[in-house]
């Protein structure tokens, strides 16, 4: 078992620095360098051809839309356009390459020297933007046999090279430093907020379960005080939101028992465990493999003509920081609220659902509540469960006009999501709507208050807050249909 | 070594050997004219061809496979556009033998290496695409230094081509199967491929014609690389108008190759019909000549600056100080990219597989797979290439060598300012014996000398025969050289030298071939 300080006394001896790697694959029609379909989840080696599997003479064609998307996401994060660029090939031998090189970035980076800001519980933190490069992914291998899942031990792989070539733009910060003990909520709140971006600028799913939206993050540990760097560990392919924050912490936790032991962090890459919450120890960054990075001579130089980067420019969505500040003013969320409407990654539909016409207020529960809890169940984003924002303010609706309430409005939720149709027509078509006929109302509480004649004395006698149970047997009786509010106000008529 | 297929009614059995020998002898051109006309059927053209192959290749080894029935079929189809009325191309039905460093779908391409034996492309170099495209009949494939890593094709893991000249000497190389399948008479064209002067040293010492093209003037797509940005393929003929018609046929713009020239083909074939060189400025290059050239050379050399003064051109003297330094820099650059180029070779996905036991790791047979599948020349550029890309070395060897590159190219530039073309011997030397440099490769580097200076800058350069060395009597090759995208200039040059020396020799340096021994 690893040794691992408490995060308070980690934090009492020092100071976490990060830097955060980010790969975003594009949502490009096709690949980074041939005509094959990016589509997620086909059969196996089905969207391939001489290109990107890599056969003798086939060569590379820069996909125009992936170079597009590079810049916008490059100019999202204040970043310098480089005027002239290449592409360069980094070369090491592994089965899911079909070249044995990566065709990448390496000198001199389509995009560099940006920065961006996270807003985290009120507070606004500056990350600086190494660079934005292009490059293109690898293919998948599946490992069978042996106990670690991973190569080595393993009695064969399977390799499918659908996703080799699909255009990937690798975002690089500069050293995240200042965070103190909120170091691994900043990093959350980063890749949360270049998710919503990158989402914003249409450029990506960025669904993180499948690997759209993958993140390396480098801590390091310096002595509170002190300036130096210290040793870095690459903690590789956190793929979740909470991973992010959890494998930071762990991270400071486990570099600070070395430290504070007396030991030596070895710089290294570490291999996250979702179930363990842990890292282990991948390859060792001191006999680091080197990739002879040349200019890739299969491909000419990009120079993005200044006209052409001031029209992307033109086409970008308000920054994810003032945007946040923005909506907070507006909807007046705590600081609490809006942390957890970011991390749900519910900004979205949440300000479409209020431009739809609903509350703030009530727009945030339904999401958080109703809708999140049936994304969870079925493992989608927010905004894959199939209901749509004007659908939620439609219900919303419903319930302040009193024709349904929130007990009924979940009822609906279900009827929607099962594609029963608008809320109005769920509402009839289940018949839920609540009875205001005062009619069957008096006739309910009448009944009510005959079959409870000891709660109706409690009432008269003036222990008003007795109405609670005839309410509950009015409700009972009308199977939830009922505005609570009118009945209680026929009660306390007839027992006033 | 690939099975080579012969048709059923394989002509050697129906003799028609007189009208074969004719057929075989004629330019291209011609044949195709004739074809056109329906003097000749491309069926008949192609049989004799085959039949030829048959006769002779068991000496010459230019060819690593030929596909009798599927040439014929291809004849066929040809003969029935021509006769139903149908467009063709400027060559339809007119044999062509290719390299084989081209994907040609369904033909082994081997690149002359253990390594790709047994894997078929599925697709169409975009030059076989053109080819086929513009009616023309492949052969087959023809034998090269493995991954056209040589000068002698010594280093084919298939067994060395032989010069037809002279069966003991090598053809050339990289791409001696194409030069010496010319000199043979097996085919009338073939298509070759020129990194450091794989189709101009060949073309030099087997009297045949070679052009390399402007860098990105050809398609790269399906040409298995060597070096990336020194590869370029390329017309190979007897004769400079044939040589012209195939340049026209599989050059121009192509969107698969990001490094093609999106700009018209110069007119190389009204150049080749021309030859006026009256008024051109000819500039003969200081560096490439001298000490260490052979003799005879050197003055096949002399003589054809004389020609040309004497056909109106004017000579001037100029000097390309970095040519120097050229070797060195090629040698830094072509093995780093091809320490790259050929690192998908596996194992994994096709080719050779060797060393997989079940129990051996994936990185052991990719190691195991490449320590058996790559020759002895191929292993030592990796190990080069390698070196010099190396954190801590790129800067003072690749990084190096880059800038020399672009010295090299200034030379070229400051050079073509002073003279519409340039010119050198092909080669400081003609044909060496087989054998005789294979233990030395700084031996064998040395051939490439002067076409080495063309691949780093990019330039149009060719190589067309100029007679043979009264010391041994093999041919002499001299080197045209003009600016990009004005190949057509080394067109001109090479039919002005044709002209006039035909008409001094009373016929082709190629009739002078000894006759190859015909099996009865």
């Amino acid at each position: 078992m690893t040794a691992v300080l408490q995060y308070e006394d980690a934090m009492a001896a020092f100071d976490p620095v990060l830097g955060l790697e980010v790969h975003v694959e594009l949502n490009t029609a096709s690949k980074m360098f041939c005509g094959c379909s990016t589509a997620f989840g086909a059969e196996p080696n089905t969207q391939v051809c001489a290109v990107c599997l890599g056969l003798p003479g086939a060569l590379p064609v820069v996909n125009a839309k992936a170079v597009e998307s590079a810049i916008r996401i490059g100019l999202a994060l204040n970043c310098r356009v480089a005027e002239w660029c290449r592409f360069a090939r980094k070369n090491y031998f592994y089965p899911d390459m079909p070249k044995n090189y990566q065709i990448s970035q390496y000198d001199e980076p389509i995009c560099y020297d940006g920065w961006t800001e996270v807003v985290l519980d009120g507070e606004t933190y500056r990350i600086g933007i190494e660079r934005a490069h292009m490059e293109e992914d690898t293919g998948k291998s599946l490992h069978v046999g042996g106990a670690t899942g991973r190569i080595h031990g393993a009695d064969y792989s399977l390799l499918d090279y659908n996703r080799a070539g699909v255009p990937l733009i690798e975002i690089v910060t500069k050293p995240i430093e200042g965070t103190g003990a909120k170091a691994p909520q900043v990093a959350r709140a980063y890749v949360a907020m270049l998710r919503d971006l990158v989402r914003a600028l249409g450029v990506s799913d960025v669904r993180m379960e499948q690997g759209s939206l993958r993140c390396d993050a480098n801590v390091s540990l310096r002595p509170l005080g002190t300036t130096a760097y210290g040793t870095r560990t690459e903690t590789k392919n956190v793929n979740s939101l909470r991973s992010v924050e959890r494998a930071v912490r762990y991270e400071i936790t486990r570099q600070a028992a070395v430290l504070a032991g007396g030991g030596r962090v070895i710089q290294e890459t570490r291999h996250w465990h979702e179930d363990s919450g842990t890292t282990t120890a991948g390859r060792s960054k001191e006999m680091a493999e080197d990739y002879r990075y040349f200019p890739e001579p299969d491909l000419v130089p990009i120079a993005p003509s200044r006209a052409w980067v001031s029209e992307l420019r033109g086409t970008l969505p308000e920054p994810p920081a003032e945007r946040l500040r923005r909506v907070s003013a507006e909807w007046g969320f705590s600081d609490l609220e809006l942390r957890d409407v970011v991390n749900a990654g519910a900004v979205n539909v949440i300000e479409a659902t209020v431009a739809a016409g609903a509350s703030p207020q009530s727009a945030r529960k339904w999401w958080l509540s109703e809708i999140a809890r049936r994304a969870n169940e079925a493992g989608v984003d927010l905004e894959d469960v199939r209901i749509t924002p004007r659908q939620v303010a439609e219900i919303q609706a419903l319930v302040d006009s009193g024709t349904i309430n929130d007990r009924l409005a979940r009822q609906v939720f279900d009827g929607v999501i099962a594609g029963e149709g608008s809320p109005a027509e769920v509402v009839a078509a289940r018949k839920l709507a609540v009875v205001s006929d005062e009619g069957a109302l008096s006739t309910a509480v009448d009944a009510a208050i005959a079959a409870n004649p000891d709660v109706a004395d409690k009432i008269r006698s003036g222990k008003v807050q007795a109405a609670g149970a005839l309410i509950g047997a009015v409700m009972k009786d009308l199977r939830g249909q009922a505005d609570a509010s009118r009945v209680r106000e026929l009660i306390l008529q007839r027992l006033g | 070594m690939t099975p080579t297929t012969m048709p059923d009614d394989h002509p050697a059995r129906s003799g028609s050997g007189d009208h074969h020998a004719k057929i075989i002898r004629q330019t291209a051109a011609d044949l195709a004219a004739k074809i056109r006309d329906r003097q000749l059927s491309s069926v008949e053209v192609t049989r004799a061809h085959l039949e030829r192959i048959a006769e002779v290749d068991g000496e010459v080894h230019a060819f690593l496979y030929v596909d009798g029935e599927r040439a014929l079929a291809d004849a066929a189809r040809i003969d029935a556009k021509i006769a139903a009325g149908e467009p063709v191309g400027p060559l339809a039905g007119v044999p062509v033998a290719v390299k084989d460093v081209f994907a040609y779908s369904g033909a082994p391409t081997t690149c002359g290496s253990k390594i790709l034996s047994g894997w078929l492309p599925p697709y169409d170099a975009t030059v076989v695409h053109r080819l086929l495209d513009s009616d023309l009949v492949i052969l087959g494939k023809t034998n090269m230094d493995e991954f056209a890593m040589g000068s002698s094709t010594e280093n084919s893991a298939y067994g060395p081509t032989h010069n037809p000249w002279d069966l003991s000497r090598i053809p050339g190389g990289s791409g001696g199967g194409s030069s010496a399948s010319l000199a043979a008479f097996e085919s009338p064209l073939a298509i070759g491929s020129d990194t450091g002067g794989s189709i101009r040293q060949p073309a030099a010492v087997t009297g045949t014609v070679g052009v390399k093209p402007t860098y990105g003037g050809t398609s790269r797509y399906g040409l298995v690389a060597l070096a990336s940005s020194l590869d370029q393929p390329g017309p190979c003929a007897r004769t400079v108008l044939d040589a012209a018609l195939l340049h026209q046929v599989i050059a121009g713009h192509d969107p698969c190759d990001s490094t093609s020239i999106d700009a018209p083909v110069p007119d190389v074939v009204a150049a080749a019909r021309s030859g006026d060189v009256t008024g051109l400025k000819i500039g003969v290059v200081t560096e490439l000549g001298g000490e260490g050239y052979a003799p005879g050379v050197e003055q096949r050399f002399r003589e054809s600056v004389d020609l040309l003064a004497s056909l109106g051109a004017e000579i001037v003297e100029v000097s390309c100080p970095h040519f120097v330094y050229a070797l060195p820099t090629y040698y830094l650059i072509l093995p780093a990219e091809c320490s790259s180029n050929l690192a998908k070779f596996d194992a994994m996905r096709y080719g050779l597989r060797v060393g997989d036991d079940g129990t051996a790791s994936a990185e052991q047979v990719m190691a195991t797979t490449r320590q058996a599948g790559f020759g002895a020349e191929v292993k030592r550029r990796i190990i080069l290439g390698t070196y010099a890309l190396s954190s801590g070395y790129y800067d003072a060897y690749y990084g190096q060598a880059q800038k020399v590159r672009t010295l090299i190219s200034r030379d070229f530039e400051r050079a073509f300012g002073q003279a519409d073309v340039l010119i050198s011997p092909s080669t400081p030397l003609t044909a060496f014996q087989i054998g005789e440099k294979v233990d030395d490769p700084l031996a064998m580097y040395y051939n490439d000398l002067c076409t080495i200076p063309s691949n780093l800058a990019g330039n149009a350069s060719g190589s067309f025969p100029v007679g043979l060395a009264p010391e041994d009597g093999l041919p002499v090759g001299l080197q045209v050289m003009a600016p990009p995208l004005a190949d057509d200039r080394v067109y001109r040059v090479g039919a002005a030298l044709e002209r006039a020396l035909t008409e001094r020799w009373g016929g082709s340096l190629l009739d002078r071939v000894p006759e190859l021994a015909v099996p009865a």
